[in-house]
């Protein structure tokens, strides 16, 4: 029997479209960042983990929700992070089987999925008040949201660090690969450039939606 | 020196490959907690004790697990004991040392979801560390955090001065900084060969 009160949320298009754009996991609410800049280093490997995490949140979504009147308040977080670590192995093992060059790239981050708040956060704050197809269309808006942006980075930085797209050589060979965006330091400055580029378009927005009253 | 010796392993995870510069392990506390030099200190502290327990924890589930075969219920397990060890640290600072208690306030229990600690019990495990070993790597990584945090700390309350565009939000200003930090500690790769 829920003691609280729930508060359910009609099924709209924004339950999809909230976690793409207006609550981007990454650009919007600096969330689940150690794999962002950790495995974007080319943009296959920002592919996979982004699928990878989307699969996770959409699994532990549905069961968190469906098992939302019968997990104890007390004790949900801890129940919520055994249904995410479940999940996390069955990918892990899944990834080895498909593919073992992934599986090496990745490393432990795979694992690290686990520790990600994102997916707690999702489980926490909207999984446990809303039915399952709400859960299920909301996780698979935030996944999305999550891949986007894992891509954003991925693509810039192989672009410039390796020279290719997703493999395929993109410039003659007189390239010289601008190394800095493949190492470490490149994600962070990458992923600055796109909150700076973001910060930039939202001022300008806000600049002429004030001015707007004035001429009507 | 040998890959296998303590000094190289505590040097690899205080320097070279620093957890939250290189690895990118616990970048939600290096964010947020960063922005006083005494509090970046405590939460260090706090992170190294929280390091040590759950590394010598791991290392014992992962025996235990070895031996009956269950290596896949890993990852499970693992993230338990964090939990717990964290509780139970908690209890432990609140009944010996109600000072330290409240210096490091709602700090303690975030270490749970800090994802440097799992990582380091991941990587021990990974790695074949033996008990030394495991004692070396998760002491050079609790000091490698407390050093990357409290240097960000120290960049932060200088900057909190300095003349900034508005476009520039927190947030990016941060990283941009962290990228510079982790560019300096690039030149430590190569020490100790």
């Amino acid at each position: 029997m829920p003691t609280d009160p729930r508060t359910p949320e009609p099924l709209s298009l924004t339950t999809f479209t909230q976690g793409i754009w207006k609550e981007n996991p990454v650009f919007v609410m600096l969330l689940g960042l150690c794999p962002v800049l950790a495995v974007t280093n080319t943009a296959t490997n920002a592919l996979a983990m982004g699928l990878a995490t989307t699969f996770v949140m959409l699994c532990s979504g549905v069961l968190v929700s469906l098992l939302r009147k019968v997990i104890p308040k007390q004790v949900r977080i801890a129940c919520y992070i055994i249904i995410i670590a479940t999940f996390v192995t069955i990918v892990d093992y899944a990834i080895q089987a498909i593919s073992l060059d992934v599986h090496r790239a990745l490393g432990a981050f795979i694992q690290l999925i686990v520790a990600n708040c994102v997916i707690l956060g999702r489980a926490e704050s909207y999984a446990s008040k809303n039915a399952v197809i709400n859960s299920f269309v909301n996780a698979l808006g935030m996944g999305v949201g999550f891949t986007f942006a894992l891509l954003c980075l991925g693509v810039v930085r192989e672009i410039f660090g390796f020279g290719t797209l997703f493999g395929f050589e993109l410039f003659g060979a007189n390239f010289q690969p601008w190394a800095v965006f493949a190492l470490p330091p490149g994600g962070f400055f990458v992923l600055a450039g796109w909150l700076f580029l973001f910060a930039y378009f939202r001022k300008r927005r806000e600049a002429s939606h004030a001015k707007e009253p004035h001429v009507a | 020196m040998s890959p296998d010796s303590h000094t190289f392993i505590f040097l690899n995870a205080f320097l070279i490959n620093n957890f939250v510069l290189a690895m990118f392990l616990g970048l939600c506390p290096f964010l947020g907690v960063s922005g006083k030099v005494k509090t970046a200190w405590n939460m260090g502290l706090a992170v190294i004790f929280v390091m040590l327990v759950s590394s010598v924890c791991a290392y014992v589930i992962n025996h235990l697990l070895v031996r009956y075969q269950l290596e896949f219920l890993r990852l499970i397990c693992y993230i338990a004991v964090i939990a717990s060890a964290v509780q139970l640290v908690e209890m432990f600072v609140k009944k010996f040392s109600p000072a330290l208690f409240r210096v490091l306030g709602i700090f303690l229990p975030l270490i749970t979801t800090n994802c440097a600690i799992l990582g380091l019990a991941l990587f021990q495990t990974n790695r074949d560390y033996n008990f030394t070993q495991c004692l070396a790597f998760s002491f050079g990584a609790g000091a490698g955090f407390t050093l990357a945090l409290v240097l960000m700390a120290g960049l932060r309350e200088k900057l909190e001065l300095a003349d900034i565009p508005d476009t520039v939000t927190q947030a990016a200003l941060s990283l941009m900084i962290a990228g510079m930090l982790s560019l300096t500690f690039m030149g430590f790769a190569g020490l100790g060969g």
